[in-house]
């Protein structure tokens, strides 16, 4: 095996411009394959981690009757927070909110929202409500989302109406003042949504000591099952992201598989081609003590070799490259708060030693097969004609 | 030369799938080569002198018919053993030389001895021996496409000669060869045989390969025609 590899590699490098071809375009497939699987893992951890955020913490109870998918539903869904938990909510270990469905109004035009009522002193979102911490006349102080804001035509300081229903199904309406508005990747804290003080929400509802969701952020602790509340874990609340990234990996591979076949094609084109112009080197060997099967296995150590190259390769030109991706990140060409999941504007690729050590091991394999396809055709080989160079 | 035998052949048949039938280009050889002799298979194109050359060095199987080379019988052989004959014991040089493009002319001296796991000193000294037999130390570093028609085959002389084998096959080795250079590379040869002791077995039809043989076994048809000793 070592003599194998030897004169594979005195073959390869003797081969020049024909092997450092095949050798280019393997290490492109390396280095795009490793970059875009660090894409979809940093764009998992990205979204993992702004969710956790800006909108489900370490978990979740949600009230029984919650659904978001189903606004008719929301009025009902809102329960006295469970005894059990207003320590933890003294603490700021876990923090209530309560959702209302309402309309607004800018410009005349009317659109349903969720109003969020939510403890301006809290400290497990990201959302700027410590600015509802503020007296306005005549108004209630709000915050919103950039691409709320957009929609609406919506500014710091702009006044605008909304209606909702209280507890007993009694229309009401009043101002608000939008106080603060906030950039988040994540668009279920932003598009058609309006945070208001808990406090307010309540009164406005008549709703005295109740939430709609209760958000706790150390998944440490034990959280018990309460009645009438329905507890989502992290792993739950974030299954829709997995299952996005489940869909995208596997487009991604279909990517993955065209720039791997078109490497393997390379490779086999030289396999085969080798085969046919190297006979006289092929009965040489043999004569000079190979037997067919060590003939086979230098030409296979030689194609597989290609990828051993084209690895360290990858590692000179792709190895800064990677990291420097890793640290710039790589900016999506379109706006990505409309594209209706959590998805930053930049991406920062991932990459685990996983990662490399299986792309190099998947791409080392295939072309170990590729190599040893057109191979076998020597086993049957006349050592005779082989010399004397006679296509058989 | 001693009198212990290298090759023994009795009654060698050769034949060769041909359309529907067969064609036989061996019939009936029974020959005997002794260890040092410096001699040679001499006949026209389709003589059979290459088919024997190639059964002798276990390349090829005899159809019937018995082929000892060193004391091993040829069609008893499997691939390794056989490939171990050839990577311990002969030594080829062909007509048109066969040498490794990509590798050096070092390295293609070097190559049969890697072949038996020699370590890097000994490889070293023993390609250099080889070099220096046929003057060719300052072009260790050229590659085949470089060097003339003459120096390749003094690399594969070279190649042949490096791990002292007991019998040295060449066939045809000055057919592509001009005169001077025939003489030069036949010359090397018969040191060789001289100071080495090596058995050296051509298949040629070249006048100028035939004026140096000390044993001349013309072939004609398959068939062994004349085996003649050369007195000097």
């Amino acid at each position: 095996m070592k003599l194998a590899i030897k004169l594979a590699f005195r073959n390869l490098i003797g081969a020049g411009l024909r092997t450092w071809l095949n050798v280019i375009v393997l290490s492109f497939s390396f280095i795009v394959i490793i970059w875009m699987k660090g894409i979809i893992t940093g764009w998992d951890h990205q979204a993992k981690v702004d969710m956790t955020n800006w909108q489900i913490g370490e978990g979740q109870y949600w009230q029984k009757n919650y659904d978001p998918y189903d606004p008719f539903t929301i009025n009902e869904s809102h329960a006295p927070v469970p005894v059990g938990f207003l320590d933890e909510i003294e603490k700021g270990e876990m923090e209530p909110v309560l959702i209302a469905q309402g309309s607004i109004y800018p410009q005349g035009r009317l659109q349903s929202i969720m109003i969020k009522g939510i403890n301006p002193g809290q400290k497990l979102f990201l959302l700027p409500v410590h600015k509802l911490d503020t007296v306005i006349p005549d108004a209630i102080p709000s915050v919103i989302g950039s691409v709320m804001a957009r929609n609406l035509s919506l500014d710091t300081g702009d006044r605008v109406m909304i209606q909702w229903r209280d507890t007993n199904g009694t229309f009401d309406a009043a101002e608000i003042y939008i106080t603060e508005i906030f950039s988040a990747n994540v668009p279920e804290v932003d598009q058609g949504q309006i945070y208001i003080s808990l406090d307010k929400l309540r009164s406005m509802l008549n709703l005295e000591g109740e939430a709609t969701i209760l958000t706790y952020k150390n998944s440490e602790i034990p959280w018990p099952e309460v009645d009438g509340w329905i507890h989502k874990t992290k792993k739950d609340l974030t299954k829709s992201v997995d299952d996005l990234i489940k869909v995208k990996s596997a487009g991604t591979s279909i990517l993955y598989f065209i720039l791997i076949l078109l490497a393997m094609l390379a490779i086999f084109d030289t396999q085969v081609l080798s085969i046919f112009r190297r006979q006289k080197e092929i009965g040489t060997y043999i004569a000079l003590g190979y037997t067919r099967r060590e003939v086979v296995g230098l030409f296979t150590v030689e194609g597989t070799m290609h990828s051993v190259l084209a690895a360290l390769l990858s590692a000179a030109y792709g190895l800064p490259f990677l990291v420097w991706q890793a640290k710039a990140g790589w900016t999506m060409p379109l706006d990505t708060s409309e594209f209706g999941m959590a998805i930053a504007q930049t991406l920062y690729p991932v990459y685990s030693a996983g990662l490399v050590i299986v792309t190099i091991l998947i791409i080392m394999t295939t072309t170990a097969i590729v190599s040893y396809w057109p191979s076998r055709k020597i086993a049957k080989m006349n050592p005779t004609e082989a010399l004397r160079g006679r296509i058989q | 030369m001693d009198n212990s035998s290298i090759i023994e052949i009795e009654d060698l048949v050769k034949r060769f799938p041909m359309g529907r039938g067969e064609f036989t280009a061996l019939n009936g050889i029974d020959l005997t080569l002794r260890t040092g002799e410096f001699s040679g298979l001499i006949g026209p194109s389709g003589s059979g002198k290459t088919t024997l050359l190639n059964i002798i060095g276990s390349l090829d199987t005899p159809s019937s018919g018995l082929v000892t080379v060193l004391g091993k019988p040829i069609a008893e052989l499997n691939a390794k053993e056989a490939a171990r004959l050839r990577k311990e014991s002969l030594g080829f040089i062909f007509q048109s030389y066969n040498l490794l493009a990509v590798h050096t002319v070092y390295e293609n001296v070097e190559f049969p001895l890697l072949l038996l796991g020699l370590s890097s000193p000994e490889r070293k000294k023993m390609v250099m021996d080889a070099l220096e037999w046929v003057g060719l130390t300052d072009k260790m570093k050229s590659k085949p496409p470089q060097l003339s028609g003459g120096e390749c085959q003094r690399v594969a002389v070279a190649r042949a000669m490096v791990k002292r084998p007991s019998l040295v096959l060449a066939d045809e080795p000055t057919a592509n060869l001009d005169a001077a250079n025939s003489h030069n590379i036949l010359k090397t040869m018969e040191n060789l045989n001289r100071e080495l002791k090596t058995t050296f077995l051509f298949a040629t039809h070249d006048d100028k390969v035939i004026n140096y043989l000390h044993r001349r076994i013309f072939l004609i048809d398959g068939r062994i025609d004349k085996d003649e000793i050369v007195t000097n």
